[in-house]
């Protein structure tokens, strides 16, 4: 493979990991107070508000069933009001976030419903406010769960961020759909995917690892 | 004829006796006003009255159990008393406060001075020992430093100073629950709420546990309350017993009383598995209901109080010069009284055991005629 084409390669990399960083970050600061009041929202609990908690629990499945492609596409007038553009990585942000969002959120909803009843009572018993049992005992007993559910949409997002390739959002899928295809280079498809499955393994290894490092409740075994 | 009965029948006509005089009413730390609880239908579940007509005060300083079988209740009376569970109706005073009537930060603040305890020890995995400790210090805004002086005290009073950097999931079941104890206690309250915090743990663990509770009612006056399906955590503790049932208290008492005068059959059937008056099997299987041709008659003496019901025999054998055998026997000092029974064979035909029950009846015994054996 000529140099020039390893040079693609490692540019488009750069690309991918700056489109799912940025969005991962963005997501996860929306996505997880929304998981934590979908979490802690129902009728009878912490901030037991039914109707908001329905509403909300709509508008995340819907913004989670629509195909991501689809989605790219049909949001290009808000990419462009917010990133200036509908082309290139920045852009490719906004969708990515947008479908990140809803994806954390679920997650971090399953953590922290994880976390056994019967702390919140026992912090309610002595005096704590809802906020702080969110942020003394719900958080930092969902934290391995926590972990896992961002290292899976990190995982989710370096798919995604391939997607975006196919409307312009350059990258690694940008790379193998307009080279490896278009272009009827194997080799630099084959190069694309072994990038990717590089990517995702390390991110689920190191997810593991902080996961487990995070993790008290098994810690002797 | 049933040993319980003749001694309801023993027992006044008064519902319950007033533990606490009237004066001293205003004295009282947690006192329920005519307090009633329904939880509404919710889904598929029916709505449920889980406390209706309680009507009692628990004194300052004293241990208090509070007995049921599941479902009867106790869960949702102690829930009140911590304010996180409201009345449907009346009110519960806690420390001179309603704390029935406040919510948000005011009912916060008083919960810091009510402390509880759990079955499951509900500490936080995330935490060490220590800083499962400094929680409620946390929430009530203590500074770091003045925290960890009181976190050591704290492990230091509960005797685990050297498990400080632990965390639960490398304790054992009494390590943890000296851990809920320091925790309840940090804020020092003045009640602490004891919610079967010795059922998950083993009998010895248990005694040791119990024998902290005392030790911290003691030294530090908290009026402790303590939930339980069982009597003999009451027993060994509690100084004033309330039997709920079905949402009521049934039967009101000190424990002592209780354990000699059970009157009502929840109450019974607690105690028959407490204090084990069961006769063996040997005995029974042996037992014939007609007299027969030298063999015993089998009494049973109820002991309580402080009646030396443990001279009976010697008694019997000194001052009737009846030979009698001792078959079974079982006393134990329950507050500070005597609580027990005694089954003995008498030899020597009817007019030897009328004898015999004769001066037993005349000096206060409970006497019970159970059978006869060879």
């Amino acid at each position: 493979m000529s140099r020039e084409l390893i040079n693609l390669i490692i540019q488009a990399t750069g690309e991918s990991l700056f489109m799912v960083s940025v969005a991962a970050l963005v997501a996860t600061s929306f996505g997880l107070p929304l998981g934590v009041f979908l979490a802690t929202s129902r009728k009878g609990e912490l901030f037991a508000a039914p109707a908001v908690n329905g509403l909300l629990g709509v508008i995340v499945n819907a913004a989670r069933s629509t195909p991501f492609i689809i989605l790219v596409v049909a949001i290009i007038p808000f990419t462009r009001l917010i990133a200036g553009t509908s082309i290139g990585s920045g852009a490719a942000i906004v969708p990515l976030t947008i479908a990140a969002t809803p994806f954390i959120a679920r997650l971090v909803e399953a953590a922290i419903r994880e976390v056994d009843g019967g702390l919140i009572e026992t912090a309610s018993s002595f005096g704590a406010s809802p906020l702080q049992i969110v942020f003394k005992v719900l958080i930092p007993e969902a934290l391995p769960g926590l972990v896992l559910a961002l290292t899976l949409a990190v995982v989710s997002l370096l798919g995604y961020s391939a997607m975006v390739g196919a409307v312009g959002g350059g990258g690694l899928g940008d790379l193998g759909i307009r080279y490896g295809y278009q272009r009827f280079m194997p080799e630099m498809m084959l190069a694309v995917v072994v990038v990717l499955i590089a990517l995702v393994q390390t991110v689920q290894t190191a997810g593991d690892y902080l996961a487990r490092r995070v993790n008290r409740r098994l810690r002797h075994r | 004829m049933n040993v319980h009965q003749s001694l309801t029948t023993a027992r006044p006509a008064e519902p319950f006796p007033s533990l606490v005089p009237a004066s001293a009413a205003s004295e009282a730390m947690v006192r329920f006003e005519t307090v009633s609880k329904a939880y509404p239908a919710y889904r598929d579940k029916p709505s449920v009255q889980a406390l209706q007509e309680i009507d009692f005060a628990i004194p300052r300083g004293s241990i208090t159990g509070v007995i049921g079988r599941s479902g009867a209740g106790k869960s949702s009376l102690v829930r009140l008393i911590n304010g996180l569970e409201k009345p449907s109706t009346g009110r519960v005073i806690v420390d001179g406060r309603e704390i029935s009537a406040l919510a948000g930060k005011e009912l916060r603040l008083a919960q810091r001075s009510i402390g509880m305890i759990f079955q499951h020890f509900n500490l936080l995995s995330s935490r060490t020992a220590a800083d499962n400790i400094a929680l409620p210090l946390e929430i009530a805004g203590w500074s770091r430093a003045d925290i960890a002086v009181r976190v050591e005290e704290l492990l230091e009073l509960v005797g685990i100073s050297d498990k400080f950097d632990r965390y639960p999931s490398e304790l054992s079941g009494g390590q943890k629950q000296r851990i809920g104890i320091a925790r309840a206690l940090a804020t020092r309250p003045n009640v602490l709420l004891s919610d079967e915090a010795t059922s998950a743990l083993d009998p010895q663990t248990t005694r040791a546990i119990l024998d902290l509770l005392a030790n911290i009612n003691r030294e530090l006056g908290v009026t402790i309350v303590l939930i339980t399906h069982e009597m003999s955590v009451v027993r060994q503790l509690a100084k004033e017993v309330v039997v709920i049932d079905g949402g009521r208290i049934v039967e009101r008492d000190h424990v002592a009383d209780i354990f000699t005068h059970p009157r009502h059959p929840v109450t019974q059937a607690f105690l028959s598995e407490a204090v084990g008056d069961s006769l063996p099997v040997s005995l029974t299987s042996r037992l014939l209901p007609q007299p027969i041709a030298s063999g015993q008659a089998v009494i049973r003496v109820q002991v309580r109080g402080t009646d030396a019901g443990d001279t009976i025999v010697a008694r019997l054998a000194r001052e009737l010069a009846i030979d009698v055998a001792l078959l079974s026997a079982r006393i134990d000092e329950i507050g500070g009284q005597h609580v027990g029974s005694l089954t003995i064979g008498i030899p020597g035909g009817d007019a030897a055991t009328k004898q015999a029950v004769g001066y037993l009846s005349q000096n206060k015994f409970l006497v019970e005629r159970l059978g006869y054996v060879a």
